[in-house]
């Protein structure tokens, strides 16, 4: 074929000859393979295969008629009812029908161009990127016409206020931006725990007697009085909810400055990971080790919940606990180090 | 595809061939995910109030099969714990979910085919019941699946969904333990999971899941177990993992089908 159709067909063909300058010219650069061989299509070979490819053409067409009014049908015959199931089979065979309809109008065209349309295979050249002299200089040609005959050069009150308009359009970026803040200030290292706080269900908020934590028990806590919260609920909740479990004292291997954290061999523990923040809850009671459920770091309940596996850096914090007069569990003080990941200036 | 010709050229490999390999590989993996079986077991008696002749039928059948490994007074070897104080509702959990007797050691005894009949397991229950007070087991109207299904999935999902999944599809824990699926399973057994917390199961006693509380995450997951997905094919409701991989290897590998056979030449 190449007699044939190698041509270029680009409209700027080089007219000059540059200089390859001091850049270095391989002597052994991979020669062009030019272009490969034509081969003659089956269906420009025989009659008989071009038939058939017209009526798969239009196969695909029938199937895109049958898909569009498949798809009309479907929306009749699989009404959307109170029942929320029905949304299944109403958007399953509705979709089923439209994208038969686009994808039959689309398979069907692309397979009419590779095996009817003709087969004459074309390549164009890339011009330099630099244009011709001609073209230069009409283009510079333009620039000046258009200069003298809207008087940007000339009238200096438009062009200095067009400038002052330009130069002020993004600033009001600055203020939406400005609501990504403020910074959160010391709000990363306290939580709503405080002195003397009850130890509540989540989500009843009812609080937790000493005697309720049995062996083996695990509980869901947050603070008392959360729910009663007007403001920014979630937001404490996220930072305040605490995993309590109850251990056989002669489990617990407690450093001398924790000894008094723990009552009876209750001990609770921050349920934000030290990771990326997922809520570590998968306690087991066994191995009283706790799992989080998004990387797998693993923490052991009986070793103040020191990382034994994954990518957390550091022990979960623990909540210093104590019972009141009335035998409610209660917080010593709120967490003495911040909870969840870490952070910039931690 | 009939779009595909067979070229007379044997050293030229069809671009469909690929496709064709990839489609039935697909196929395999995701005839995988279909596989979800559950069996309902028999459910034991419900009577809480044993006669003498049960505790002594029940303590003949714990020395006949029990013994060995939780010892001849139920006080527990170096193989097993002790059963005093387990209640009722731990014997009826364990043996008529099939996992005690147990098998074989190992990460975890699962469920398997029924190994007593109803009364024997009654009988049993009656015998451990004695040696201690311990949780017994739940009355019909205590696992009834009438409760509230909000307030159940709520409390499911703050209190079990981490371990066994949204709608109870069960999850993997660590060194080969997992969290069963709780698909099928009978209320009663779910009820008395809570109660007694089996294996590494953490216990959720009557202060910590009220009766009533219990009641609703029951109610919860029969109603998942019963009503159809309304987001199409569950992919057994594993999550955003499985939901990405179905996208990424056959809405993609649809896709690359697709571009491999615009840029193919036509024979």
């Amino acid at each position: 074929m190449s007699d044939k159709s190698i041509a270029s067909t680009g409209s700027h063909e080089p007219d000059h000859e540059y200089s390859a300058g001091l850049a270095t010219i391989a002597a052994d650069a991979v020669v062009d393979p030019g272009m490969e061989p034509h081969r003659v299509r089956m269906t420009d070979k025989s009659k008989k295969h071009e038939k058939a490819a017209a009526r798969q053409v239009a196969a695909f067409f029938f199937a895109s008629i049958f898909g569009s009014a498949f798809a009309i049908y479907a929306y009749f015959a699989f009404p959307l009812t109170e029942d929320l199931g029905t949304v299944r089979n109403n958007t399953l065979w509705l979709g089923l029908g439209i994208a038969l309809g686009l994808l039959g109008i689309g398979i069907g065209a692309v397979h009419w161009a590779k095996t009817l349309m003709p087969d004459a295979e074309v390549s164009e050249e890339r011009h330099m990127a630099r244009g011709s002299e001609e073209v230069r200089a009409r283009a510079i040609e333009i620039v000046r016409l258009a200069d003298s005959e809207s008087g940007f050069s000339r009238r200096k009150l438009i062009r200095r206020s067009l400038y002052g308009a330009l130069a002020l359009f993004p600033l009001p970026a600055i203020m939406i931006f400005g609501d990504l803040g403020p910074n959160p200030g010391d709000s990363l290292r306290h939580t709503m725990w405080k002195k003397g706080t009850r130890l509540a269900k989540d989500p009843s908020g009812l609080p937790i007697k000493a005697s309720d934590v049995t062996l083996g028990s695990v509980f869901h806590v947050i603070p008392e009085g959360l729910s009663e919260l007007e403001h920014h609920k979630l937001e404490e909740k996220a930072k305040a909810a605490v995993l309590l479990v109850r251990l056989d004292p002669a489990d617990l291997k407690e450093s001398d400055e924790r000894k008094d954290w723990s009552y009876d061999g209750i001990v609770a523990y921050s349920k934000i990971c030290t990771h990326v923040g997922c809520p570590v809850a998968l306690y087991e009671q066994h191995t009283h080790h706790l799992l989080c459920p998004c990387h797998q770091s693993t923490f052991d309940v009986t070793d103040e919940c020191k990382v034994v596996f994954g990518p957390a850096s550091r022990p979960l914090p623990q909540l210093p606990i104590t019972v009141d007069a009335e035998g409610y569990l209660i917080a010593q003080s709120d967490f003495t180090e911040p909870v969840g990941p870490s952070f910039w200036e931690r | 595809m009939a779009f595909m010709k067979k070229t007379p050229k044997a050293n030229r490999r069809s671009p469909f061939a690929a496709i064709l390999v990839m489609a039935a590989a697909l196929a395999l993996t995701g005839g995988g995910y279909a596989a979800v079986t559950a069996t309902a077991e028999e459910a034991a008696s419900n009577s809480s109030v044993y006669t003498a002749a049960q505790i002594e039928e029940g303590k003949k059948l714990f020395l006949a099969n029990c013994a060995s490994c939780h010892g001849s007074n139920a006080e527990g070897t170096s193989a097993a714990p002790t059963l005093i104080g387990v209640g009722a509702a731990s014997v009826e959990f364990q043996v008529a979910t099939g996992r005690m007797p147990g098998q074989a050691s190992g990460p975890q005894l699962e469920k398997k085919p029924v190994q007593f009949t109803e009364e024997q397991i009654t009988a049993m229950a009656a015998y451990v019941s004695t040696l201690a007070p311990g949780p017994a087991v739940p009355t019909d109207e205590m696992v009834a699946a009438d409760g509230d299904s909000t307030r159940g999935g709520e409390l499911f999902r703050i209190n079990c969904a981490m371990c066994h999944n949204a709608v109870g599809a069960g999850g993997a824990l660590t060194e080969g333990k997992f969290a069963p699926a709780l698909k099928g399973v009978e209320s009663r057994h779910i009820y008395e999971a809570m109660l007694t917390g089996p294996q590494n199961m953490p216990v959720f006693n009557d202060a910590n899941l009220t009766p009533e509380d219990k009641k609703d995450i029951i109610t919860y997951l029969k109603y998942v177990e019963s009503n159809p997905s309304a987001g199409g094919y569950e992919l057994a409701n594993l999550g955003p993992v499985v939901e990405g991989l179905f996208t990424w290897v056959f809405i993609l590998g649809f896709i690359i089908a697709i571009t491999i056979w615009l840029g193919a030449k036509s024979n």
